[in-house]
């Protein structure tokens, strides 16, 4: 609880209980939450998801391997480059596929560029429940250009089923590493302007800082990941500490809050993280860019019909809103035998009441903005 | 620690836990009566550390077969990981809940039980997650067969004058 | 605008004309839309009301609340417990009122119409639809698009002589 509401007394009203969704602009999307309140001030949200439930793990169990593909696009719509890399690692890995180093390259580029792209719907959305309306308008004028350097890589603006099982779908365009070496360009100093309007403005500070703190403790309990967790001062990132894809080749530091207005784990660190995690993507795709081969396959030489192996894995990784897991159950057919996704903003929102308790109502949009949710994710 | 000290970390300590599997199977089994201990014990002894639930994964074995729920523990201190599979009787079996060990469990376990039907004794708040109250059925049974209405709302495609 | 007009009394300031046109031109150029944000077509949704396809540009402004909206902009997958919300948003909301369904998944559901048992296969069988953007996601140009016919379908119509 803040200071000033502690210096406020005791004032006990009568206890209210306020439904928030599923139809609310600062929902992001398709969320109910029921709030018990106490006057002003929040006693218990229950989140209450499903909204949005669209059976992709049942229709996982119906197609083969390669089709599940658009189906992992469709869950963290955001960034579905990330998904589909993230799948397709999981299925190499039970195949035993080994491959070029060029899909390697392409992959971490794209996969870096859509961890902007979400990190920036996420600021301008947050920037937007907390009353900013210009944020999103320039962070969408930013995202613009990375769906165009995607648009010209694969032809689709938002769903891509551009990372196949074994390669690419393409390989990239003419003139592509110019095209985005001028983005990088420009974007660096775009993040310069995010911090005058957004990170340092003195509203957004003061709306965010010592709000929702997140302890460590708790966050590793409710299985919280990737910037949720290290705005928490945690330094975890599976892209450094579990390498997967070429990770290791690369310098650059995972981003972890520091509590620099407030205190460690505020919804302002987590925001913080975000925008840092920018910067350090923008390193690793400069270096991507600069490495990556002139020449090369992007189709490793696998069967025409993908049968895994009979077994299992659970194999995760680094997703823009934090770990994503898939756990394949592969029964030797070219269809999974159960397919479970382990999706990040799941368990980010599950710690929602924890850490909203005790904060005024307008808070908890704050702390929902700080969470970065998806719902075509938390529901599948 | 490799999953074979852990086994002989967890039998010494719970006799009897651990339902013997094939040697290269790569997880462990528990039997569900000794499952609460075994887990208090994965979370807290000092040479195991599974302070973090990356997932629990419920799976169907097919009309014949169980129900099983695969629990994927990951140590942030000490960098190794475990899975852990439980069976359960298809009609009637449950398994302890381990909501207030690792929270992440809270919700996992709320959705196997929604999407697949393990039952979680013991759980805070045991209800359906994704589905809503009055749905009936769980879809991921293998033997799910989907309603023709809900709520008086169709539910598969009207395919007529398609061919 | 198209009214037609009868010359004669041009110089004096007043137009004679329609009333039908002249209440058809207000509605079909303040089409104030409901964001119903639902999935994936959200964010396209979203995307063609930011700066580079700027809807407000032919008058069509988001809005939060069903009380202010002129049009249902259903953008996303329907499932069956939304649908009974999408419902109630629709009887709230004041006449004239129209829809447009956004997106394959919402036209008949989409990639989910064989195995999603908790996916409603288009939202006409709830609410009448007006227009249909098909796509998955579609563009924010075949949003705009979409709007426009509607305005065009909007313009056909006689609000006077509508029995009712
Ligand atoms: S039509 Fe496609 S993009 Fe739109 S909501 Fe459905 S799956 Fe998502």
């Amino acid at each position: 609880m803040s200071e000033a509401l502690k210096n406020f007394g005791v004032v006990k009203a009568e206890e209210m209980v306020l439904n928030m969704g599923p139809q609310h602009p600062s929902t992001h999307g398709v969320l109910r939450l029921r709030i018990r309140t106490d006057g002003e001030i929040v006693s218990h949200i229950e989140p209450h998801i499903g909204y949005l439930h669209r059976c992709f793990e049942k229709h996982c169990e119906n197609v083969t391997y390669p089709q599940v593909i658009p189906y992992t696009d469709r869950c963290d719509y955001l960034a579905s480059m990330n998904n589909n890399h993230v799948y397709a690692m999981a299925v190499e890995k039970l195949m035993d596929i080994e491959l070029p180093e060029r899909v390697e390259y392409i992959r971490v580029i794209v996969a870096e560029l859509q961890r902007i792209a979400s990190h920036l719907m996420a600021l301008g959305a947050m920037g937007l429940d907390l009353g900013g309306v210009t944020p999103i308008t320039w962070t969408f004028r930013d995202r613009e250009r990375i769906l165009d350097l995607f648009e010209y890589t694969c032809g689709a603006r938002l769903l891509y089923n551009y990372i196949w099982i074994g390669g690419l779908s393409h390989d990239l365009p003419p003139k592509f590493v110019q095209y985005a070496n001028e983005f990088l360009d420009y974007f660096e100093k775009q993040i310069v302007e995010y911090d005058r309007i957004l990170t340092y403005n003195k509203i957004f500070v003061e709306r965010t800082a010592d709000v929702g703190v997140l302890p460590v403790d708790v966050a590793i309990s409710y299985g919280c990941s990737g910037p949720v967790l290290r705005g928490s001062g945690v330094n975890w990132d599976l892209r450094k500490n579990e390498p997967y894809s070429i990770y290791d080749r690369f310098e650059w530091e995972a981003a972890v809050g520091k509590g620099e207005v407030g205190t460690l784990g505020d919804c302002w660190d987590r925001y913080w993280v975000r925008v840092e995690e920018m910067r350090q993507s923008v390193r690793i795709v400069r270096q991507a860019l600069a490495q990556l081969p002139k020449e090369g396959d992007v189709h490793a030489a696998i069967p025409k019909k993908i049968r895994p192996p009979k077994g299992e894995i659970y194999f995760r990784a680094e997703n823009p809103k934090g770990d994503l897991g898939f756990y394949i159950i592969s029964d030797g057919s070219p269809v999974p035998y159960r397919l479970k996704m382990r999706s990040s903003t799941f368990c980010n929102l599950s710690v929602l009441n924890e850490i909203a308790r005790g904060w005024m109502i307008s808070d908890v949009v704050a702390i929902l903005g700080s969470l970065d949710i998806v719902l075509g994710e938390i529901d599948r | 620690m490799e999953l074979a000290e852990i086994i002989t970390r967890v039998n010494t300590a719970v006799p009897g836990a651990i339902v013997p599997t094939e040697d290269d199977a790569g997880f462990i089994q528990v039997e569900p009566k000794h499952w609460l201990k075994v887990a208090q014990l994965l979370k807290d002894d000092p040479e195991l550390r599974f302070d973090s639930l990356m997932c629990i994964t419920g799976v169907d074995e097919g009309p014949e077969g169980r129900l099983w729920a695969a629990y994927n523990l990951h140590s942030m201190e000490l960098l190794h990981k475990l899975e852990v599979r439980i069976f359960v009787n298809r009609k009637n079996g449950s398994i302890p809940s381990v909501a207030n060990l690792w929270r992440t469990a809270d919700w996992h376990e709320r959705e196997a039980y929604d999407l697949i039907g393990i039952k979680f004794k013991g759980h805070p708040d045991f209800r359906r997650i994704l589905l809503p109250y009055d749905w009936e059925g769980h879809p991921l049974r293998k033997d799910f067969e989907t309603p023709d209405y809900y709520r008086g709302m169709p539910v598969p495609k009207d395919k007529r004058g398609w061919e | 605008m198209d009214l037609s007009l009868d010359h004669r009394f041009e110089k004096d300031n007043i137009l004679v004309g329609k009333l039908d046109d002249l209440i058809n031109w207000a509605r079909s150029n303040s089409q104030w839309y409901f964001q119903f944000g639902l999935a994936c077509c959200a964010i396209e949704m979203i995307a063609a009301a930011q700066p580079r396809h700027d809807l407000e540009r032919f008058g069509a402004m988001p809005r939060a609340s069903p009380r202010q909206s002129d049009v249902i902009l259903v953008s996303g997958t329907v499932t069956l417990t939304m649908a009974t919300r999408v419902k109630r948003l629709y009887y709230q909301m004041a006449d004239p009122k129209y829809i447009i369904s956004m997106g394959s998944c919402a036209n008949s559901g989409g990639p989910y119409w064989e195995h999603g048992y908790h996916v409603l296969k288009g939202v006409d069988l709830i609410i009448p639809v007006d227009v249909y953007v098909p796509g998955c996601p579609p563009r924010p140009e075949a949003l705009i698009e979409g709007l426009l016919e509607l305005r065009k379908k909007i313009r056909e119509e006689t609000p006077l002589r509508k029995v009712s």
